[in-house]
């Protein structure tokens, strides 16, 4: 790819990337953040999360289907940190506009609401992932090693998604869609990784 | 505990500052009024393309109009609970659950609109006298309409101040004649498909209904409920006629009520049935009892700027002086 390609669609990215948080800004200023703008910033925000964690999980199952979007892999590191950026913002409204900053409710909750414990271990999951995300991190802890902490992703997403489910009232079924993409992209793993280990056998 | 809060209603503890003057409530009220109609009249320009030619006529039927728009002749009551500030007539509107209109709170005040709130009839049935229909304007005639303010408390932890019309439910119920083996009541909310298309957006199973002790339905403050801010109810809110019981969490009050049935026994109700750990049959307000997966001791108040939300909420949302007695003797852990 030209490099003058890349940055365009580097620049196009990040401006997808911060759609929510504009519309966020936008209505913040000029109240239209509904009836209850504590929890239009919270769930937003969280969405936004959600969904850009998923779209950085499409990007491998994608490169292994259709060999010449390869180039994807350029964005996943853009779109993770988006999603951990999200997902912080995700906690401070909960620390900021639910609790108050009062350390004894967060205790509290984190321990007593089975939802807000899921939620805060699937961002604390994603606090080594984003700090590791350098260049430099990936040659000091080398490919391999780093490949396997990334993993963790994996349980974040499971961990937000369950947070998700356990918010919502019994019956609700908001969170579905997002879970079944989720589900899909999980399940493409493996059935990629057969169809390769078949073609190299093929080819053996 | 019950906790006993004389000046639960008078509004003694709440400051000054946030106590709406009367005149600034009129003049709300004007302002509110006179920007629905202009919204009615462009929601019926709009609608008048995806109406048949039969409906047409009666969208332009002066009593009709009435109704779409129609400000109601009320009386004071003393039940009105003094010295809240109003949540606004915008956030009541557009804030709210009826998920048979779409799960989202903002998405009843836009699906709603089809909700067909003429003719309407309520069917009572079950251990009465005589089961019959009664049609909607002999239920808005049954009883001088009454301004009632409550507070509204959602088992979600968020709450509003609401000045609803209606008047008591017993005065309908004695209507309704009753036998004597009546215990409870039922109540069934409007459940079409075709209408309620946004029913599958959770798995219940349609129609909602709730219930109540008969003790509890024949409470005064146990509100048959017909308008809001001096208006006919909007759709959105449980059009034409609902239920509104200040001292339970809000799902308790069935919106656009299409049947009530008298029975021995305890009907079974809509969220009781899907989580009978999250929500109780009684649901009466209490912060000491917590939803196991959120805290019930503080309330957000809707409309406030963030950092004055927060406040805790009250026994019986603080209407124990009128209904802690229905309790006595009674387990409010176990019967949450």
């Amino acid at each position: 790819m030209k490099k003058s390609t890349l940055i365009l669609l580097k620049t196009l990215v990040w401006a997808a990337c911060l759609i929510p948080a504009a519309r966020l800004a936008y209505g913040a200023v000029t109240n239209q953040l509904g009836a209850d703008p504590t929890r239009t910033i919270t769930f937003m925000s969280g969405l936004a999360a959600l969904r850009l964690l998923v779209i950085s999980l499409a990007i491998t199952p994608a490169r292994q289907l259709f060999p010449r979007l390869s180039w994807l892999i350029r964005f996943r590191r853009l779109l993770g940190l988006f999603a951990f950026f999200y997902a912080s913002l995700h906690l401070m409204a909960y620390v900021g506009l639910y609790s108050y900053f009062d350390p004894g409710t967060m205790v509290h909750d984190i321990l007593k609401r089975r939802f807000i414990t899921v939620g805060i271990l699937s961002w604390l999951l994603l606090v080594p992932l984003a700090i590791t995300s350098t260049t430099g991190w990936i040659r000091r802890l080398g490919g391999r090693r780093w490949n396997q902490l990334h993993k963790l992703v994996y349980l974040s997403v499971c961990l937000g998604l369950l947070h998700y489910w356990w918010q919502v009232k019994t019956g609700v079924l908001a969170p579905l869609d997002i879970t079944l993409v989720m589900a899909l992209l999980f399940l493409a793993r493996p059935v990629l990784a057969w169809r390769r280990r078949r073609a190299a056998q093929q080819r053996a | 505990m019950l906790l006993r809060k004389p000046n639960a209603l008078d509004g003694s503890d709440i400051p000054s500052s946030e106590i709406t003057p009367r005149k600034d409530y009129e003049a709300f009220l004007q302002e509110q009024r006179s920007r629905r109609r202009f919204l009615t009249g462009a929601a019926a320009t709009a609608g008048v393309a995806a109406l048949g030619a039969h409906s047409v006529g009666s969208l332009f039927a002066p009593e009709q109009t009435v109704h779409a728009a129609g400000k109601l002749q009320t009386v004071p009551s003393p039940l009105t609970t003094h010295g809240e500030q109003l949540t606004s007539y915008q956030d009541v509107t557009t804030f709210n659950n009826f998920y048979e209109f779409g799960v989202d709170k903002s998405a009843p005040a836009h699906n709603a609109a089809g909700l067909p709130t003429r003719p309407w009839s309520v069917h009572v049935t079950g251990l009465v006298q005589k089961e019959k229909t009664i049609d909607i304007d002999s239920i808005l005639k049954l009883h001088a309409l009454e301004d009632r303010t409550y507070r509204h408390r959602c088992v979600e932890a968020w709450s509003m101040v609401i000045p609803w019309v209606g008047y008591s439910l017993s005065e309908l119920i004695r209507a309704c004649q009753p036998l004597s083996t009546a215990k409870y009541v039922q109540f069934y909310s409007y459940f079409d498909k075709k209408v309620d298309k946004w029913w599958s957006e959770s798995y219940i199973d349609w129609p909602y209904s709730e219930g109540l002790r008969m003790d509890e339905a024949m409470n005064p403050l146990t509100l048959l409920t017909v308008g809001l801010y001096g208006d006919v109810l909007p759709n959105q809110n449980g059009a034409p006629v609902r239920i509104v019981l200040p001292w339970k969490y809000g799902f308790k009050s069935a919106k656009s009520i299409v049947a009530i049935k008298f029975l021995a026994n305890q009907p079974p109700t809509t969220w009781n049935d899907m989580a009978p750990n999250e929500y109780g049959f009684y649901a009466n307000v209490n912060p000491n009892v917590d939803h196991p997966r959120w805290s019930q001791k503080t309330e957000r108040r809707i409309g406030l700027p963030f950092y004055a939300q927060r406040r805790n909420t009250l026994m019986f949302n603080g209407y124990g002086d009128f209904v802690a007695s229905m309790y006595n003797g009674m387990d409010l852990r176990r019967n949450f």
